[in-house]
């Protein structure tokens, strides 16, 4: 295991990320930026494949390249109780140390290699995780051919060919229609969009847009763009139906609803997410304080900061989504201040929070626009998987007390993605606030944990009340007896 | 900028564009359907697509479901799949390299 030590580390790539990174270097700070994917630009500037890595991530890759990045990345766990210096454990799928990114600008990412354990030892943090696709469940979303929203587009710009592809896109959110778009540009036809919020609430922000020309420009493109397909509002997916026995198998049609009307429309792909939540699994770990309005919806929770974006434990920041989700210009705008405050430039810090200011009020006018719609709480049946990793139905989770009792007793959260499809989805349609994550993050091969040829050991002890530490886990792990893993 | 690179998917050696994920390598697999001749054309083009929705399963849930990407960014863990004898890979997360063995379905 090998040691990465930096005055600034950020965690996250994407836009609030790099512009955390930028204004750090730009304060004079020593930054290591590390970040899961293969290359840098977070999801909403993913490096398409061949065209290589994006402008606006170029642009900020030039600010910030005195910074190191490391790729393909994974933080899956921190020296608790969060104090500095900051002690977190990534997960690495690529050898060597993290290169300068002036050596990167060109390709963005670099050669996958063996995977290794690093530990990541910094005076300062800044989160920028981003945020991820509120997935709800309903009859049916388990077939294959039933994909996010986001999660198509990623599967697309990743390579996946949708040429010719019949693809019916639902949910709610802005994304909706730029993905429409985009798939359209990769051949698919698009069938229709479905956005679950009323029309009345959408032109709502189309005229807030007036204040912000550039947002106005960007809409009226991609609506130009979209004038051949069909938008509906106020329409939702009741269930998808498989070419199987029963409605299994894989995705074959699927049926919408608007207003008091159902249709049913054949297709190859149903693109379907309700928005994005924060991610905050990384803060939560850290101890920072998270606000959970589980009345406003799941995707109210957000990470608690001050003006300079720092959260409740010193030297924690935080920027971007995790503390509300907002967009890319409210990203920007919170890392550049996350970043000159982690920076200790506190000036240049305070400089920067009126563009936030700003952003931050157009952000809660999209929230009001597409609230969820409670019809949409109604839409698993008692035989709907809603834990995917280990096929718990709605009806066997939805009785109990809490998420605690419901995983006790029927294993909802336990499988592989620990809860963050399922926990979230619970989160919305009962209020069942998420959990504090416990380490590891993701999950980690024996082999990676157990090398022995560290110098350094993530520190003991923790939080009180948070459970286990990481190596008490581990150790309880190791002791398990054969016998008490799930027998299947 | 067309490189290429050639890995086993399930025992069979395909050739993919550089810098493809694994998860979209599996999906975008060539369909193998029996040939049906003289049939007309709807239903050889509905023979196609059936044939055709198939790929999109990479693996197999608990209970036997077949199970493709939801969220194509590393969250869900669908898409996972064991990789030169590595299990529980996310495939979405992965680029195909040379001679990288994907083994999909469990």
């Amino acid at each position: 295991m090998c040691e990465e030590r930096a005055e600034v580390l950020v965690v996250g790539a994407g836009p609030a990320g790099l512009a955390a990174a930028a204004a750090a270097c730009e304060s004079g700070a020593e930054v290591l930026v590390v970040d899961e994917n293969a290359a840098a630009g977070g999801q909403i500037w993913r490096a398409h494949r061949g065209a290589g890595v994006r402008p606006e991530t170029r642009a900020l890759l030039e600010r910030a390249r005195r910074a190191r990045l490391l790729s393909g990345a994974v933080v899956f766990d921190a020296a608790l109780p969060a104090a500095r210096p900051h002690r977190l454990r990534a997960l690495v799928a690529e050898g060597g140390p993290a290169e300068r990114i002036a050596e990167r600008v060109a390709e963005g990412s670099a050669e996958q290699s063996a995977e290794q354990i690093v530990e990541l030892v910094a005076e300062r943090v800044v989160v920028a995780t981003g945020a991820t696709e509120l997935f709800l469940p309903f009859p049916g979303w388990t077939l294959p051919g039933v994909l996010g929203v986001g999660g198509l587009q990623a599967m697309v710009e990743g390579g996946m060919d949708v040429r010719d592809r019949r693809v019916v896109i639902a949910g709610s959110g802005p994304l909706l229609l730029a993905v429409a778009a985009s798939l359209r540009s990769a051949g698919a036809r698009v069938l229709g969009v479905f956005e679950q919020a009323p029309r009345g609430a959408v032109v709502g922000v189309g005229l807030t847009l007036a204040r912000h020309p550039r947002k106005l420009a960007q809409a009226g493109a991609l609506l130009a763009r979209l004038a051949s397909v069909s938008r509906s509002y106020s329409s939702w997916p009741l269930r998808a139906e498989g070419d199987g026995a029963g409605g299994g198998g894989f995705l074959r049609r699927v049926i919408l609803r608007t207003g008091a009307r159902d249709r049913a429309l054949d297709c190859d792909l149903l693109a379907c997410a309700f928005g994005l939540v924060p991610a905050t699994r990384l803060a939560a770990l850290l101890g920072c304080t998270i606000e959970h309005a589980v009345d406003r919806g799941a995707r109210a929770r957000r990470v608690v900061v001050d003006e300079l974006q720092r959260t409740t434990i010193d030297g924690v920041l935080c920027a971007g989504e995790p503390t509300g989700i907002g967009g890319v210009d409210l990203a920007l705008a919170e890392g550049a201040v996350a970043g000159h405050a982690a920076a200790g430039d506190l000036d240049r810090a305070r400089a920067a929070v009126p563009r936030s200011r700003r952003e931050r009020r157009f952000a809660a006018a999209l929230e009001r626009a597409f609230a969820l719609r409670s019809e949409l709480r109604d839409l698993p049946a008692d035989d709907t998987v809603v834990c995917r990793c280990e096929d718990v139905t709605w009806g066997a989770i939805r009785t109990w007390r809490d998420g605690r009792q419901a995983k006790l007793e029927t294993r909802c959260g336990m499988g592989p993605c620990q809860g963050r499809v399922c926990g979230v989805a619970l989160e919305a349609l009962l209020g069942w606030p998420l959990e504090t994550p416990r380490p590891p993050l993701i999950p980690v091969p024996f082999h990676a944990l157990a090398d022995t040829t560290s110098e350094t050991r993530i520190g003991p002890p923790c939080r009180p009340n948070s459970g286990a530490t990481s190596a008490e886990a581990r150790g309880w792990l190791e002791a398990r007896p054969e016998g008490h893993f799930k027998a299947r | 900028m067309h490189e290429t690179v050639t890995l086993t998917l399930d025992g069979e050696t395909v050739t993919v564009p550089a810098g493809i994920t694994v998860a979209a390598a599996l999906v975008n697999r060539p369909v193998h359907r029996p040939v049906i001749r003289g049939v007309d054309r709807t239903l050889e083009r509905t023979l196609e697509r059936n044939a055709d929705r198939a790929r999109l399963a990479i693996r197999t849930s608990v209970t036997g479901a077949p199970r493709g990407p939801l969220c194509g960014m590393g969250i869900c863990f669908e898409c996972r799949a064991t990789i030169d004898g590595r299990v529980h890979v996310r495939t979405c997360m992965t680029l195909c390299r040379d001679g990288m063995e994907v083994v999909s379905g469990v």
